[in-house]
């Protein structure tokens, strides 16, 4: 039952990351990620009752309330402020060819993570090459997105797929301190962008990052 | 005790400038609270060497050698550029570019970001460090803003993002370095000690998924090669007090997170590991550094490359290991901090003086502002490792420990680039500084501009680091001898 759950909750952390790059609506990305969000606090919840250990259940509620309320009410009240830039028009590489990049992302990550697993084989460290993938597609949405949100919400796909290894890997103990720093720290930084994007949209009037040509060499 | 007041007293100082903004009694503060980090820094340097590491109650802090010797250089840095500060801004409100308010802010962030940084020297635990080095980024990113042009916005966004990501990879890698410590008897958790000590009974497979996510991540923020992109955009766009800590410091306290992480690498995975790696890195960030410095039209840029050049040496010193290797790269660390501080505070200065970042749009510069001129002259003369400077010394000791291990091809690859690049360095100089003044001079003035004492003592210690070092050189042999791994 309980790899089950795990399983599902990982396959739904993938499919919300593929599912970004799919689409191309800013608001139904925000939407995806606050899944992804609750799919992470699903898998912290199947860890927790695991070990029973309530402190990584107070760990689950932290996660739920940040990455699936918080994080996303700030990435809407971003979006609000855009006007009619609200999609993702023309990202440097397409759907298609992203999809199949996705697919290559995913192969990278197994092969890449195979020595963490032959560590320590267990039903947690099993799933580990999809949090790999996650980090590797949020890497992959980061480079290849124009406008400023797209940006963001690929710098918080990684954040997700690095706190799934997180937990996937860390036994007992240091997960609660670990969290919290982590989960400020992606809060301060969001903050940070957000209130960056505020200013370019004051300066530029848009946050197409092809409007940012005025550094280069 | 000793080990709070490096992280403690900037945190007053960023309270002194929040609650009681820009005034005259608040003007200093910043340099004081720098100056304390100064003094603190020597007080435990004497300490250390004395009688070894000193750790804090709690076992958060720990300082060792080189850890005080990191903090020396926040200290020294940090107080010329928080010298210049209050000069910097006086010009800036003068001219209507900045507000009492805007140097307030301006004054709180800074002491924050040298709380962030002294913080990241003296963590005893790897995630403590990575902690700090993240909390720099988000401090530096409102002060690398801080003038809203459409320029500086977009260097902002490229800094927070690039380094952001890739602070990123190095939490994975920490995550993934604490795995294998977890599977590893004798060791627990991320403590830097132990770790180091217990590092060869850790798994050679997942730690060198760890190293690489490291080194690659803390090295975005070092500004190495292949995620520097952020660098030119974000020095040349802050502040200039800013530019010169985040060029002479901050990129050095990342690095000093690659050299604690490759202790751990050359006694878990041997040292070729890391030697490759960081070779591989050095080379590209040279290679990087001189193509775009050759006909760089922009003086800020200019010293940005320029940046990126000298960490690429200071992590060639890393990836040679030996103690005359890893002695001269922390040499280097301070002499670049001290001459990258002040030539961009001087950069800061004519930028004031002529309006333009263009090296075109200065010419004269020495028959109208000599003073400045021949500081900033000087100060290119050192960067481009010239006696008397220190980097002279520390280049010539790199060179010597490179061939001495048997790594010729890279370091002569290596010597060469630092050829080419100071090359472009005094050509874009000279002609900044020499010829006729050009007639378009916003400031109006032919009054010869007076140079804050701060750069010309920066340079001197500069000077006198690379003629007689002091005593100096015990602390820096002691600093290396935690990074040497025989193996």
């Amino acid at each position: 039952m309980h790899v089950q759950l795990l399983d599902l909750a990982c396959g739904a952390l993938l499919l919300t990351a593929v599912l970004v790059l799919w689409r191309r609506e800013l608001a139904v990305i925000i939407r995806v990620f606050a899944l992804q969000g609750a799919a992470l606090a699903v898998l912290v919840g199947v860890l927790a009752a695991h070990e029973g250990s309530a402190e990584l259940w107070a760990v689950a509620a932290g996660v739920l309330v940040l990455r699936a309320g918080v994080l996303p009410h700030l990435l809407r009240r971003a979006l609000a402020g855009a006007g009619e830039s609200r999609r993702e028009t023309r990202p440097l590489v397409n759907v298609s060819a992203s999809l199949l990049a996705a697919a290559a992302l995913t192969l990278l990550a197994y092969a890449v993570s195979r020595p963490l697993v032959e560590l320590a084989p267990s039903a947690a460290t099993q799933a580990v090459p999809v949090g790999v993938t996650v980090v590797l597609i949020g890497f992959f949405v980061l480079v290849t997105r124009r406008r400023a949100l797209s940006q963001l919400v690929g710098f918080l796909l990684m954040d997700n797929g690095i706190t799934a290894v997180g937990f996937l890997t860390t036994t007992t103990g240091a997960g609660l301190v670990v969290e919290l720093g982590v989960s400020l720290d992606v809060l301060l930084a969001v903050l940070v962008m957000q209130v960056l994007t505020t200013r370019m949209r004051e300066t530029f009037g848009d946050t197409d990052l092809d409007e940012l040509r005025e550094l280069r060499d | 005790m000793t080990l709070l007041v490096p992280v403690g007293v900037p945190v007053l100082g960023a309270l002194v400038h929040l609650l009681f903004g820009r005034r005259r009694a608040t003007t200093w503060a910043g340099a004081a609270s720098a100056g304390a980090v100064l003094a603190t820094a020597i007080a435990l340097a004497v300490r250390v060497s004395r009688s070894g590491p000193v750790t804090a109650p709690a076992g958060l802090l720990r300082a060792d050698a080189l850890s005080a010797f990191m903090l020396l250089v926040i200290g020294a840095v940090g107080l010329i550029a928080t010298a210049a500060t209050p000069a910097y801004f006086r010009a800036e409100i003068a001219a209507g570019r900045a507000t009492t308010r805007t140097a307030a802010r301006h004054g709180v962030l800074v002491q924050l970001f040298l709380a962030t940084m002294a913080l990241a020297v003296l963590a005893a635990n790897l995630g403590v460090v990575w902690v700090a080095v993240e909390a720099t980024t988000i401090v530096t990113a409102f002060l690398v803003g801080q003038r809203r042009t459409r320029a500086s916005v977009e260097a902002a966004w490229k800094y927070v993002v690039i380094c952001s990501a890739g602070i990123a990879l190095a939490l994975l890698g920490t995550i993934v370095l604490n795995f294998a410590a977890a599977h590893t008897p004798g060791t627990a958790g991320l403590d830097l000690v132990t770790l180091s000590a217990q590092a060869h009974g850790l798994d050679p497979g997942v730690t060198r998924i760890a190293i690489v996510l490291l080194v690659l991540g803390f090295g975005t923020k070092a500004g190495l090669a292949p995620l520097h992109a952020w660098l030119p955009d974000a020095h040349s766009q802050a502040p200039a007090p800013v530019s010169a800590l985040m060029s002479g410091v901050l990129l050095s306290v990342a690095l000093y997170a690659v050299l604690r992480v490759k202790v751990i690498s050359d006694a878990a995975l041997g040292t070729g590991f890391a030697r490759t790696l960081l070779t591989v890195m050095a080379l590209a960030s040279l290679a990087l550094a001189a193509s775009l410095l050759i006909g760089q039209r922009d003086y800020k840029r200019m010293l940005a490359y320029s940046s990126i050049e000298h960490l690429g040496l200071v992590a060639f010193g890393a990836a040679i290991g030996s103690p005359l290797a890893l002695t001269a790269a922390l040499l280097h660390v301070l002499g670049h901090g001290l001459a990258k501080a002040v030539l961009f505070l001087g950069a800061g200065r004519v930028l004031q003086l002529t309006g333009t970042s263009r090296i075109d749009g200065v010419r004269g510069l020495l028959s109208r502002h000599p003073a400045l001129a021949t500081t900033f002259g000087a100060g290119v003369l050192a960067l481009a490792g010239l006696p008397p400077f220190s980097l002279f010394a520390s280049e010539l000791g790199l060179v010597r420990a490179g061939f001495g291990a048997g790594l010729g091809l890279a370091t002569s690859a290596a010597l060469l680039l630092v050829l080419v690049i100071a090359a472009a360095l005094i050509n874009g100089t000279s002609r900044m500084l020499l010829g006729p003044p050009s007639t378009e001079d916003v400031s109006g003035t032919a009054a010869a501009s007076p140079v804050p004492i701060a750069l010309a003592c920066g340079l001197l210690a500069c000077a006198v680091l690379g003629v007689a070092a002091g005593g100096l050189p015990a602390l820096l042999d002691l600093a290396a001898q935690p990074l040497v791994v025989t193996r």
